[in-house]
């Protein structure tokens, strides 16, 4: 087996990766303000010896099936979750990837020319994505955050539908039931509670679905997701959060939000948490398969932590170059997941050039359907604003829309009159 | 059948145990609701007859048990949830704004939120702090919430059915210091749409439009003003969002002046709303300006200064002068 320490973190910017640097900066400055600037410099041996926990000192040992480089190591735990894959599956997930990457840059290129407001990129993080979406049943329920646009893919949501909300004609805009895949949910780490509330439903039906809660390394930090964790765990409801650490929330790092390892915070929880390879697709497959069946089997939820990484911007706002160093996203690249099991099918004989020539087209072709889908989509209707609000209506929006149409109608005569 | 005399919070219990006989996805969840029977033992002995599994004990965590039962919700269950005091809401107040009461209208009309939150609100009762706020206009004024609040044992028995059936989420305010309040519940028929106020008691010279425990204190203020020979309309209000103001407006041209009464401070409150709309409405059946009564703007009072933070007859007496002055 090779080494599956988790690489390219000393490439990151040195924020808090000293545990003994942050107190004694604190500790100085609270001191003599003035000279704090000095006190920074200052070696870490003069920190009062603070009762802080030093980090671990190596990164833990992720699950990985295949290299950066595309050879498959054997794992003895997780190689009997992914014997039965086929080479065609193999594809299939390749596919996947290659597509889901194609409608993110179309997406993304469609923020530049004006047509979305905003475009949360998913790039790099495809493996996570779709290794943990294909092991799914479609009885199952995905809880996502607003970047999980493989995971929807998997789900077979339209993905046109997934552009609505950044373009501004609704705020969410599908029907979650017709693919079990919930709305987009901005506000950080609310949707893992209704994950667990979705999960505690199956355990009162006595079912054997499971949910999945994707959810971010900055989300970890929310009371939210801490409280679905102990909700989950006292009812042993059958859910997996899957947390894709990407390492960047917005510019804040990992380091920001936790002192140690994500995955270990589930056996705080009374539950278990592995680490994943998240741009190894058939690590991300075996780990989520085998997480589901410990769900299903009614033992209570997991933690899966894909170790991952955003190559891109937070969103199309965002300027990443302000936060982090070029370095780093260079030595992510090499370990790009859909280059990986290109290099796999490649060097097995899995896959030939017609393959990938096939494909090239098809994404082509999604993205050039993706492009007239979204100049095609009509902004709503004015009266859309007062739809929905209330499943039983309400007469204060009965009333104001009444106000809205009059106004609206007080216009729509005046330019009949101009027109004759 | 004749109507039978329960306190407004056994009024709640019977209304739940009805409500869960009736359908087997209403579940009950809240913090001490189960052996317990509730901090305030509304929902005493449900746990007993209905089992641990639809009556459900939950960690001690406001936004993880709003949080879940909109995942309960989607499951196709219908929870209501019990806060156990109002000042206890607001860790749970970002799962109701931003989830709660959007997430209809985000799918589309395609998925339904049957939540009922349950809050015991309100002082008179000289509690510590956080345990006597009444902070429904915070709800009010968030779309996709319905907000009502009963002010007796009958209506609160047919409203918590109403918000039970209701598939938008409801913020049922309970008013904590009438819980232990008698009167009769006539459990055969529904007395009328959960939104609709009601006139409580007839009168010709002003109005009072009060909800939730300050109606006891209008129709008191109002058989004290009739000793003085002045007549008293008292309306209940009941629903906070949507507000039935056709009902505010009828009383309000019929008597020509409105005192709104409520235990929440004045200033953006639900008074204030009530004052313009009618102001809009009925300018000119007005014989004074629309008057408020209600707390002031400063954090509730330590439990020794909470009679002169809180509307008490005299002050709404005194409204009802200085509308009369006009």
């Amino acid at each position: 087996m090779t080494a599956k320490k988790a690489p390219a973190r000393a490439a990151a910017p040195a924020t808090a990766k000293s545990a003994a640097k942050a107190p004694a900066r604190r500790g100085s400055a609270a001191k003599t303000p003035a000279t704090a600037r000095k006190a920074k410099a200052a070696p870490a041996k003069k920190a009062p010896a603070a009762p802080v926990p030093a980090a671990p000192a190596d990164e833990p040992e992720l699950v990985q099936l295949l290299t950066p480089e595309g050879v498959r190591v054997p794992h003895p735990e997780y190689d009997r979750w992914v014997e039965d894959i086929t080479a065609d599956e193999l594809r299939g997930f390749y596919r996947d990837m290659v597509l889901t990457r194609r409608f993110d840059a179309e997406a993304t290129s469609l923020q530049r020319q004006g047509e979305l407001g905003l475009w949360p990129s998913l790039l790099g993080q495809e493996a996570a994505q779709i290794g943990s979406g294909r092991a799914l049943r479609p009885d199952d329920y995905v809880f996502p955050t607003y970047r999980e646009h493989g995971v929807a893919w998997c789900r077979g949501v339209d993905p046109t539908l997934l552009l609505g909300m950044f373009r501004g004609v609704n705020n969410g805009g599908w029907d979650p039931t017709s693919n079990n895949f919930h709305l987009y949910t901005i506000v950080i780490g609310s949707q893992a509670l209704h994950a667990t509330g979705y999960a505690m439903g199956i355990g009162l039906d006595g079912a054997d679905s499971a949910v999945v809660a994707y959810f971010g390394d900055g989300a970890s930090s929310q009371g939210d997701v801490a409280e679905a964790f102990t909700f989950s765990a006292v009812y042993n409801a059958p859910t997996l959060f899957f947390c894709q650490n990407n390492q960047w929330a917005i510019s804040e790092p990992t380091e920001r939000q936790t002192r140690v390892p994500l995955y270990q915070r589930a056996r705080g929880y009374g539950f278990p948490g592995v680490r994943v390879d998240g741009n190894d697709v058939l690590a991300v497959l075996a780990v989520t398969r085998a997480a589901l069946a410990h769900i299903r089997s009614g033992q209570g939820p997991m933690l899966v932590e894909a170790f991952t990484y955003r190559m891109g911007a937070h969103t199309t706002s965002d300027d990443p170059t302000r936060y982090r160093a070029d370095d780093e996203r260079q030595a992510w690249e090499a370990k790009d997941p859909i280059e990986r099991l290109r290099a796999h099918l490649l060097a097995e004989g899995l896959a030939d050039e017609a393959f990938f020539a096939s494909l090239e087209e098809e994404s082509e072709a999604m993205g050039r359907s993706v492009r007239e889908a979204i100049r095609a989509m009509p902004d709503p209707d004015r009266l859309a604003i007062f739809e929905n609000a209330y499943a039983d209506g309400s007469s204060l929006v009965d009333e104001e829309r009444a106000q809205f149409e009059e106004y609206q109608a007080s216009f729509a005569d005046v330019s009949a009159g101009e027109g004759e | 059948m004749a109507a039978e005399k329960l306190a407004l919070a056994k009024a709640i219990t019977e209304s739940l145990r009805t409500a869960m006989e009736n359908d087997p996805k209403v579940i009950v969840m809240g913090e001490d609701v189960g052996k317990l029977g509730g901090v305030f033992r509304v929902t005493d002995g449900l746990q007993k007859d209905f089992g641990e599994r639809r009556v459900i004990d939950t960690p001690l965590a406001e936004s993880g048990i709003v949080g879940t039962a909109i995942g309960l919700a989607l499951r196709g269950y219908r929870p209501v949830v019990e806060i156990q005091f109002d000042g206890f809401v607001f860790p749970a107040y970002d799962q109701i704004v931003t989830q709660l009461a959007k997430m209809h209208a985000r799918a589309l009309g395609k998925i339904k939120l049957p939540v009922v939150v349950r809050i015991p609100y309100g002082g008179g009762i000289g509690a510590v702090e956080h345990h006597s706020e009444s902070p429904e206009a915070l709800f009010a004024h968030v779309a996709g919430l319905k907000v009502v609040s009963p002010s007796n044992a009958s209506d609160a028995y047919w409203m918590m059915q109403q918000a039970i059936q209701s598939d938008d989420p409801v913020i049922f305010f309970e008013p904590k210091r009438r819980y232990w309040d008698r009167a009769e519940v006539e459990r055969e028929s529904i007395p009328g749409p959960l939104h609709k106020a009601r006139v409580v008691r007839e009168g010709t010279d002003v109005s009072l439009v009060a909800y939730g425990p300050m109606v006891k204190t209008c129709l008191e203020a109002a058989e004290a003003a009739a000793a003085e020979g002045k007549s008293v309309e008292v309306v209940d209000l009941r629903s906070m969002s949507p507000i039935d103001f056709d009902t505010v407006q009828a009383t309000t041209e019929k008597t020509g002046r409105l005192v709104v009464v409520h235990e929440a401070p004045v200033f953006l409150g639900t008074g204030a709303e009530i004052a313009a709309r009618i102001t809009e409405r009925s300018f000119y059946h007005l014989e004074a300006p629309v008057l408020r009564v209600g707390g002031y703007h400063v954090p509730y009072p330590p439990a020794r200064l909470e009679d002169e933070y809180l509307p008490g007859l005299d002050r709404v007496l005194d409204a009802v002068d200085r509308s009369l002055a006009y």
